[in-house]
């Protein structure tokens, strides 16, 4: 059962309904869902979370809607693994990774879409839609099947086609000729105009919910605690608060004692505005142009940079800009290490762990969760070039010859 | 007569320059402004404009111009 009280906005705290609008018509701050915590309070525990089932819904006491309708392909409670090769390769001994490229459409978007979904068939929308260059595309495109409603995907044109394909396949999608600018704008207008419940326009305060998920899991996950340090890739910065919100929904609610936890901002070089703001001393990011090969981290204007900048100041944490050439890197070394392939985003977690732990800023001891979020089968060009394996003839002289030959060497 | 909501951010010397004034007074634009943060060397204004749409824009590129970053205020809405 739900415990909205409404929406409240971020930055004034005007109070407004549940309804699907996203900003605050006197400060143009965002809104956010507010909850009840006492009536949260009464109706929730570790053993009704333990009996939920297995996915995101079991913690829906504190989503925007109830799992009775949800539209659910089995988003969340994705493996968390304990990282002991790639922790030794960096000296860190109590190394967690969860791994989110295991939601259904690989990527941890399935669990904002999932939320915003089931939110719209309760507003009785008809049409879902998003704007994306990837992850969110296919995410939104699976769920709106699943629903049975309509819908509209729209990806600028001169997206790679391997990823114009991953969410093609699922239907409606529409390629914008134009730059990202340009999309931003048309989805804006059509947004304003139709009734079509926009994942990331109007439903966005219900959306970003999902996220929060993916703290209360690392928390259960690990014993009902909260780690030392959280390493989070940053687009636009929500998912970055919303696993802060879901570690402190868990410790206010009395479900964990305490949230020691530093969190940790990775981007990559090429579109770092919020790393930035926080190595710089800035309260808020400066808009970048994105040049990246982190894709999914390609967002210039990030909307919660500043709560992001914010959060990695009261919780003692950092930020990272990891050089472009040390991403794929990074996919390498947790390929290698833990048989795990990571989106590009992935690389920049892993190479920002890295980083983190030679610089000592996380303790040898210390535990720490990396967030992977999504497949690297998605971001293929980023390791094409770096990818040689021997070619041999069909005899056995051969493969001594080339293959054990190098194993020798 | 259109309304767009959009937010400027400054940087160094820019936060010196009347460029809020001087969009309100060149073009036949109305400013109005919702929420700020304005520090020693850098800020940002959210603000709404109201006119006709080929003056806000040709008001907007004149602020790109004074070397100001223009966003909606929304942040982008194409993700990854």
């Amino acid at each position: 059962m739900p415990h909205v009280q409404g929406l409240r906005c971020k930055e004034c705290g005007r109070d407004y309904p549940a309804d699907p609008i996203y900003v605050c018509e006197y400060c143009f701050g965002p809104l956010e869902v507010a909850y009840d915590y006492d009536s949260i309070q009464e109706s929730i525990s570790r053993e009704k979370i333990k009996e939920g089932p297995l996915t995101l819904w079991r913690y829906d006491d504190l989503l925007p809607v109830g799992r009775e309708n949800a539209v659910d392909i089995g988003a969340g409670m994705t493996p968390l693994i304990r990282a002991t090769n790639l922790g030794r390769e960096l000296g860190l001994n109590n190394l967690w990774i969860k791994n989110d490229a295991a939601n259904p459409t690989h990527s941890f978007k399935d669990r904002v879409v999932s939320v915003a979904t089931t939110k719209a068939l309760e507003f009785e929308f008809e049409t879902i839609a998003c704007a994306s260059t990837g992850n969110l595309a296919g995410a939104t495109a699976a769920h709106g099947n699943k629903a049975g409603m309509k819908k509209v995907v729209f990806l600028p044109e001169n997206l790679e086609r391997g990823k114009i394909a991953g969410a093609a396949i699922f239907g409606n999608v529409v390629l914008v000729r134009g730059n990202y600018d340009e999309v931003n704008r048309l989805c804006s207008e059509l947004g304003d105009n139709r009734r079509w419940a926009f994942v990331n326009i109007n439903m966005r305060p219900y959306y970003s919910e999902g996220s929060k998920s993916l703290g209360y899991e690392l928390a259960e996950q690990l014993g009902w605690q909260a780690p030392q340090h959280v390493v989070v890739p940053v687009a636009s910065g929500s998912l970055f608060t919303k696993v802060w919100k879901g570690l402190n929904d868990f410790a206010k609610l009395g479900l964990i004692d305490d949230v020691p936890t530093r969190m940790h901002i990775a981007q990559a070089e090429g579109c770092s505005p919020v790393a930035k703001a926080v190595i710089e001393g800035q309260t808020h990011p400066r808009p970048v142009i994105p040049n990246t090969i982190a894709k999914s981290l390609a967002i210039g204007t990030p909307a919660d940079g500043i709560y992001s900048v914010g959060i990695v100041k009261e919780s003692g944490g950092s930020a990272t800009a990891v050089p472009e050439e040390e991403i794929a890197d990074g996919m390498r070394l947790l390929a290698e290490t833990e048989g795990i392939f990571a989106e590009t985003a992935g690389g920049v977690v892993i190479s920002t762990l890295k980083r983190l732990a030679q610089q000592g800023v996380i303790g040898p001891d210390e535990q720490t969760v990396a967030l992977i979020t999504g497949s690297g089968l998605k971001t293929l060009e980023a390791i094409e070039d770096q990818i040689d394996p021997p070619v041999i003839d069909p005899t056995v002289e051969s493969f001594d010859d080339v293959v054990m030959g190098a194993v020798k060497n | 007569m259109a309304e767009r909501r959009v937010k400027f951010t400054f940087e160094g010397e820019q936060v010196k320059e009347p460029v809020i004034y001087r969009l309100g007074k060149d073009f036949p634009v109305i400013t109005n402004i919702r929420r700020a943060q304005v520090e020693g060397n850098s800020g940002w204004v959210v603000l709404e404009l109201e006119g006709d749409l080929d003056s806000i824009n040709s008001g907007l590129d004149w602020v790109r111009e004074q070397g100001v970053e223009v966003t909606p205020v929304d942040g982008e809405i194409l993700a990854g």
